[in-house]
């Protein structure tokens, strides 16, 4: 299995073709989807287009891009024109779109190759991609256990070597979460680093598109090809791509580390401890760690279901059958509405509208959004009070290796939990990374999450490569 | 009846919508234009398409700002709210608008008559598109199928709302009109009731004469000309006065108003109201315009209505209201360099608002030496009148058109004479006159023109025919 940046050196240096890169990754997908599932479309032709242009522009002596030829799979929330777009559920079931979402422009612009949709929970409102209404991912680790969510196909695909990279949208832990569960890496970037544009919303304040990949570097890599400021997307930062491959490599001597106290209960012991075997190999690097408060942080999980929910009810509004999508017809508008919404929309997603229908109601927004909103503002302040005397903050990624399939479909609570370490980040609008280190006791994949304040990309990378070389 | 109708006090507040005169939408960039073919100016983001985010269009803020600045509020920081709601025509299923902290708050319009209606606000948002509905009642309910044009969705909307403070359908038209001035003469719509640039909604309720407390409103919508708004509130203040003085209670609710049938429906009433879930925009960020932004667009304001009417009044020596035909037709600029020119005010203000064709040029000299002409008698009012529509038709000398219809003043010799010919030749009538029948002057001064081809005075013939009856 090559990483990103091999294939893209060889392909740019006219070593190896991107057609027969495409060709055998197809090639890989064929042989293990249908155990896995982790791809609702596979773009074989448009991939193969793109992959002779790749080689025109190198026979040709251009510049075909710091990506060429690299296969990247996307999650199905994210628009590619032409191609269907699903979110995994019925109600934009053979939809369209007619434009690129702006990560896929960038990534196309720096030679990588669109190679698929992968599976994800329905609107990405999941954590173990069961929720998806075309059939569940399964984790390339042990087939019986579910890939975590909502990116679970491509952390799948990236687990299963099907592509080297992916990417996954991450509103509660969405890539961070599937990526420990998988044993690859995840990163949620700062709020505003990465364009929404073409991002089928969830939680516009909290999504946030990213990386998945075999490594840190790849990780970086793809990155800084769909970071920056985009017009497109008001909320995006005003600032170019944050540049993280260029540390990698810096160490983190001097670094001062705090493990957020609050994230380490009610998590299983195994994890518990690779988190602080982590902790000791930072140590062992220079790093400076000890234990820090974000005592807000135990409140995460209340204030991102309702916040989370109350802006998907109004994103969500727009599935109405009128313009495109589902339609299910009625005796009059209303029937119309109502029937095309019941039948398109999976149960965990009709149970967020109606969360978030009613905390945003008349009489009940002060207490149930304001209210979240006001737990949002003291997260950041207690980050903020952490990051006076700390550089990066470690946590454990998911409370549990990958759960079995079917385990906590029962409850949405208990799935619920599964979030309780990244959701903060998210409500913050900082960055973190999960990385892949080593295994719990059941031999799956645990990972470790670095926090990092807005913008602190840099840092963060630079202690995620040290943490992955710490493993070698 | 009459002394229990007025006894009654009506109390209205309006709210009205105008389009943007923008070149493109307020969130994305699709031409905002009038009247192209259906669902040609669209895109992702006006369209909702999944994905789709929108961007604040600078142009449209700039004139919201000149909207506000102009009506004297306070341009203060903003935000955009989600206003949620399901209908066909409102492609995400909910409206981008400012809620509770628009762009421009606590200003104030002054009416011609000096009287001031307070402004509560002038907010941002962005228009819906059009449903036609078809099959027996024009209403979504019950209708075979429904068309949607998006053309107009997203199309950047000022709404503005003002204070209770009119009292009566006639001053309402009154605000809205000088409320369409201010719009035009910033550039910031069109004004066109008739495409829809200029939506009006009233908010209407009654109460004793002399009494502070505001009574239970309904809000009127529909009103589709100033001559509907007018009959709209007068049908809905009788109908609250009638249901008051029969002891029953008004109920605060949505109206709609019927022009065919002259009457207003209710639509649903504040129980029925829906909750529309407001909360802040997550697509946008907050809306701060610099100081300096602000300065600018100030700077850039052309005179107003108002100013325009004081700066009028006080060269002409009259009241800012006796001019405000003149300042509505854009002839003040005109009045102010012909009464520069030596004209007499109010003569050429009269002819100013009845005879001057606006769609032609006028010199002010030339219209200075026409009025000069009337007063020093060389005209009658009707001749000026005449050599003034000659004068903007084929561009000649007052002086010389004139003489070639040959107005010059008649003697009164002369004049007397065609009077008692007239008289004698008419002794039916003449003896009604006598008899005191008003209804026959104007059979006689009739006449007594087309005998003397309009050369005579009107007043000065009557003045003869009363001498005449009295001897």
């Amino acid at each position: 299995m090559t990483g990103a940046s091999e294939i893209a050196g060889e392909v740019r240096s006219g070593s190896r073709r991107a057609r027969d890169v495409v060709e055998e990754h197809l090639a890989r997908i064929a042989g293990r989807e249908s155990e896995l599932h982790a791809f609702l479309t596979v773009m074989g032709d448009e991939a193969r287009a793109a992959a002779d242009a790749v080689d025109r522009v190198v026979a040709s002596g251009g510049d075909p891009g710091p990506l060429a030829g690299v296969p990247v799979a996307l999650k199905d929330n994210m628009c590619t024109r032409g191609v269907p777009t699903t979110c995994a559920s019925r109600i934009l079931e053979g939809w369209r779109p007619p434009y690129d979402a702006t990560v896929v422009t960038r990534l196309r612009a720096a030679g990588a190759i669109v190679i698929g949709k992968t599976n994800l929970d329905e609107f990405a409102m999941g954590s173990s991609t069961e929720n998806s209404a075309f059939g569940p991912t399964r984790n390339p680790h042990d087939r019986t256990r579910v890939p975590g969510g909502s990116s679970g196909g491509s952390a799948a695909a990236v687990a299963a070597g099907l592509v080297p990279v992916g990417l996954g949208s991450d509103t509660g832990g969405s890539i961070r979460q599937p990526a420990a569960l998988c044993g690859v890496v995840g990163v949620k970037p700062t709020y505003g680093a990465v364009s929404r544009y073409g991002l089928i919303a969830f939680a516009s304040s909290l999504d946030q598109i990213g990386p998945l990949a075999s490594s840190v570097g790849d990780a970086a890599a793809l990155l800084e090809a769909i970071g920056g400021h985009d017009p497109l997307d008001s909320t995006s930062i005003d600032a170019p791509a944050p540049q993280v491959t260029g540390g990698l490599n810096d160490g983190v001597e001097g670094l001062r580390v705090g493990i957020v106290r609050e994230l380490m209960h009610e998590i299983d012991a195994d994890v518990v401890a690779r988190v602080e075997i982590a902790a000791r190999a930072l140590e062992k690097e220079g790093a400076s760690v000890d234990e820090v408060s974000v005592p807000a942080a135990v409140h995460g999980l209340s204030a991102y279901y309702l916040i989370a929910p109350a802006e998907a009810s109004s994103n969500l509004a727009r599935y109405d059958g009128v313009r495109y999508g589902l339609r299910v017809d009625g005796e009059d508008i209303t029937e119309m509405y109502n029937e095309t919404r019941a039948e398109g929309f999976g149960p965990e997603v009709k149970r967020r509208i109606m969360l978030g229908t009613y905390a945003l109601s008349a009489g009940y927004y002060d207490a149930y959004y304001g209210q979240a909103q006001r737990v949002r503002t003291l997260i950041i302040r207690d980050f903020d009070a952490a990051y006076a005397d700390h550089d990066l903050l470690l946590a454990p990624t998911a409370p549990t290796t990958a759960f079995a399939l079917g385990a906590k479909t029962d409850n949405p609570l208990t799935m619920y939990l599964s979030d309780v370490c990244t959701i903060p980040s998210n409500l913050a609008g900082h960055p973190a990374i999960s990385v892949p280190y080593g295994t719990g006791d059941d031999g799956l994949p645990v990972g470790v999450q670095l926090l990092a304040p807005a913008l602190g990309e840099p840092v963060m990378f630079r202690a995620a490569a040290a943490l992955e070389r710490s493993l070698t | 009846m009459t002394t229990i109708a007025t006894a009654w006090e009506t109390v209205v507040g309006l709210e009205v919508h105008t389009e943007l005169r923008t070149l493109t939408k307020l969130f994305c960039g699709c031409r905002n234009e009038f009247g192209s073919e259906p669902n040609t100016n669209v895109c992702a983001t006006c369209m909702g398409l999944p994905g789709s985010l929108p961007v604040l269009n600078r142009y449209a803020v700039e004139l919201a700002i000149r909207i506000g600045s102009a009506l004297r509020c306070s341009v203060v920081p903003s935000i955009f709210h989600r206003k949620n709601y399901f209908y066909p025509d409102m492609p995400k299923d909910y409206q981008i608008s400012q809620y509770d902290q628009p762009i421009n708050v606590d200003g104030s319009l002054e009416l011609p008559d000096g009287t001031h209606v307070g402004i509560v606000r002038a907010h941002i948002e962005e228009d819906t598109g059009k449903t036609t509905h078809a099959g027996a009642t024009g209403r979504i309910h019950g209708a075979d199928h429904s068309l949607v044009d998006y053309n107009r969705a997203g199309v950047p909307l000022v709404e503005i709302v003002s204070a209770p403070d009119i009292r009566s359908a006639e001053q309402a038209k009154t605000y809205v009109s000088e409320l369409r001035a201010i719009l035009v003469a910033t550039g910031a719509s069109d004004g066109k009731m008739e495409e829809g640039s200029l939506r009006i909604d009233a908010n209407v309720s009654v109460r004793r004469a002399g009494s502070s407390e505001l009574g239970t409103r309904c809000e009127i919508k529909n009103m589709n000309s100033l001559r509907s708004l007018v009959r709209a509130i007068d049908y809905e203040a009788a109908r609250q006065i009638a249901l008051v003085e029969s002891g029953e209670r008004v109920v605060q609710e949505t109206r709609h108003w019927d022009e065919g049938e002259g009457r207003t429906h209710s639509m649903r009433s504040k129980e029925e109201a829906y909750d529309y879930r407001y909360f802040p925009e997550p697509d946008l960020v907050p809306l701060e315009p610099t100081d300096e932004w602000i300065s600018e667009v100030v700077a850039s304001l052309p005179a107003l209505p108002a100013a325009r009417r004081a700066a009028l009044a006080g060269v002409a020596g009259v009241r800012p209201a006796d001019v405000a035909v003149a300042v509505q037709k854009e002839l003040d600029g005109l009045l102010l360099a012909t009464i520069e020119a030596g004209a007499d005010p109010r003569v050429a203000l009269t002819h100013a608002e009845h005879n001057v064709d606006i769609a032609q040029p006028l010199d002010p000299v030339t219209f200075a030496r026409v009025v000069t002409m009337q007063v020093e008698g060389a005209l009658t009012a009707t001749q000026a009148k005449v050599v003034l529509a000659e004068v903007q038709a084929t561009g000649a000398a007052p002086d010389d058109i004139a003489k070639a219809h040959g107005f010059e003043s008649m003697d009164d010799d002369a004049l007397a004479s065609v009077v008692d010919e007239v008289i004698a030749a008419n002794p039916d009538a003449w003896a009604k006159f006598v008899a005191g029948d008003a209804k026959v002057t104007g059979f006689f001064v009739g006449q007594v023109m087309r005998a003397t081809q309009n050369k005579a005075d009107g007043s000065a013939v009557t003045a003869l025919l009363r001498l005449r009856a009295a001897e």
